[in-house]
């Protein structure tokens, strides 16, 4: 029986009305992390970012760029992937996508796509932004985009499972909201984790973010508050981890397929 | 070869069993009219069929491909009208058909997306967000998007729920013009005037089983009763002696005299008259009645229960 091994068409479909979706709500998908952005800037960067000393060498207001990309980055990729999925099981139109001529993996691409290129857009217009405020010097500019891409890659995957977990908008908010966000925060976002006394500086080891911030730091500066290994040995973790989950959420057809 | 063939197909959610081993047979060509009361199992099959549910057991060709293996083949032969409406209200008509046409790998074709919204009476609402349609002009554009990639296999589930009169009437027009081009339809619905009105054969299923299978006017002719009601000029107490054994019955105090017609070419229309009038009993008017799919669906689905 022949068949087209692959559907490149409704692959591009699930992308493009994603990213059309994104068109219709210009003003909340993008204005809102270039005015967040911008916000943090003044406070952080001008107003108390002036009294204080350099970082590692590096002036405050450089030194929070990577952070505050990463602030937005997580949790856009998360949002982004897990409404996508979520919307269509919400409204129902779920069947048209499971009935459709297309794989699991054709699915994910298209979601999980969409997102990663939204997030990396919103993550570059953050970049653009930070440069009005502050000087930026990318020691690795291509580490900087790898690490981009990863990070949006990475956390639009975790968005996807989470989108397909979520039975309410509640539970869609919960983990950016109440998980995502302190973490970034208490990742070394503001300061590097070695200001804090040693036992702090051991909790905060154990926080994931402080990996993804600290990889992306170094891709600026050329340092960071861990090894650069230890950054992409945890990024592929998870990627490990979130392609685990969705083989097994296809298989079972968890909360998405009766 | 049948266009569509289900093999002991079985669905269990945990300790429910939704649907018990269906076998079921769909011609090419044909509309097939599913019957049952809610929670028949009805759209549950559609939906193993179709892709969007799985199947606990059995197997499902189409044209001879299976679903799961094949199911790239199998699944750009079918569209699928669900019974809810389920659209992205803030897309418009235009952008939601093209979309679906692309999903199931079709490459664009504006003159054929052109042509089923003026079949659908859309044509004019192409530009307009889903949200500002009708609700019968969203059940048109459910139908636009399941037809947009040219399936020759069409699931209609329960498609005239809640609209009204005139619609449902346009809904079955576009049915026959879809099987005059080829298509194979399969509907289900718990309208019984609907399968009457439109389908080759009905399949009729309760509690999870499909309970029976025939063509219509084979399952009307089997099934289905007329009867003859004769109004008598002065009551009757009984029927005559010379009526003894026949499927007969004293209805409104006497005044009428109902009767089963029968295959028997003994006991005939005529024949009962022919007694009634030598048994010197007057006969004021008569009517003729037979009974409807409806009538049949409820006598099978109330002895199934």
């Amino acid at each position: 029986m022949s068949a087209p091994r692959f559907n490149p068409r409704g692959v591009f479909a699930i992308f493009a009305s994603e990213m059309a979706r994104t068109r219709r709500t210009l003003l909340q998908s993008v204005a809102t992390p270039v005015l967040t952005t911008a916000l943090y800037f003044v406070v952080f960067g001008s107003a108390i970012g002036s009294r204080m000393q350099e970082i590692g060498g590096v002036a405050y207001g450089a030194f929070i760029v990577p952070g505050l990309i990463m602030l937005s980055l997580l949790t856009t990729s998360i949002v982004n992937a897990s409404i996508g999925i979520y919307f269509p099981k919400f409204t129902g139109t779920i069947y048209e996508i499971l009935s459709a001529p297309l794989s699991a993996i054709e699915v994910v691409v298209g979601y999980v796509g969409a997102s990663t290129a939204k997030s990396v857009v919103i993550g570059l217009i953050i970049l653009a932004t930070a440069a009005f405020f502050t000087p930026l010097d990318i020691d690795h500019p291509f580490m900087m985009a790898l690490f981009l891409v990863l990070t949006a890659f990475t956390f639009s995957l975790f968005g996807f499972i989470i989108g397909v977990w979520a039975k309410t908008f509640e539970q869609l908010n919960f983990v950016p909201a109440l998980v995502v966000t302190p973490l970034t925060f208490l990742g070394g976002a503001f300061y590097s984790i070695d200001m804090l006394p040693p036992f702090w500086r051991t909790v905060s080891l154990f926080n994931p973010v402080v990996y993804l911030i600290s990889g992306f730091r170094w891709s600026f500066h050329g340092s960071g508050d861990v090894p650069l290994a230890a950054s992409l040995g945890f990024m592929t973790g998870v990627i490990g981890l979130c392609l685990g989950a969705l083989v097994w959420i296809f298989r079972t057809g968890y909360r998405l397929k009766p | 070869m049948s266009i569509i063939s289900i093999a002991g197909v079985g669905k269990t959610y945990g300790k429910f069993t939704a649907l018990h081993d269906v076998d079921l047979q769909i011609e090419r060509g044909e509309i097939f009219a599913l019957l049952g009361p809610n929670g028949a199992g009805k759209t549950t099959l559609i939906s193993i069929v179709c892709g969007a549910v799985s199947m606990t057991r059995g197997a499902v060709t189409i044209d001879g491909a299976d679903i799961l293996r094949d199911y790239r083949v199998t699944r750009r032969k079918i569209g699928l009208v669900p019974q809810e409406i389920a659209l992205d209200i803030f897309a418009t008509v235009w952008s939601t058909v093209s979309f679906s046409r692309a999903l199931f790998g079709k490459p664009a074709d504006k003159a054929y997306i052109e042509r089923l919204l003026r079949d659908l009476a859309l044509w004019d609402k192409r530009d307009s967000k889903i949200i500002e349609l009708s609700g019968g002009m969203k059940r048109r554009v459910m139908i636009a998007k399941a037809l947009a990639h040219e399936p020759s296999i069409l699931f209609l589930d329960e498609p005239t729920a809640g609209v009204d009169v005139e619609l449902r009437r346009d809904m079955w027009g576009l049915v026959r013009r879809l099987r005059e081009s080829g298509v194979t339809i399969i509907l289900t619905t718990h309208y019984i005037e609907e399968a009457e009105e439109m389908a080759d054969r009905v399949g009729i299923m309760k509690s999870g089983a499909l309970v029976l299978v025939d063509e219509k006017r084979a399952l009307m002719r089997k099934l289905g009763k007329r009867r003859l009601v004769l109004t008598l000029a002065e009551p009757l107490a009984a029927p005559p002696p010379s009526l003894a054994g026949w499927p007969v019955e004293i209805e409104q105090d006497g005044r009428h005299i109902a009767y089963t017609i029968s295959d028997d070419a003994e006991k005939g229309a005529a024949q009962i008259i022919q007694r009634l009038g030598e048994a010197g009993v007057h006969i004021k008017d008569m009517a003729m009645s037979e009974s409807s799919l409806e009538q049949i669906f409820v006598d099978l689905v109330g002895a199934a229960a």
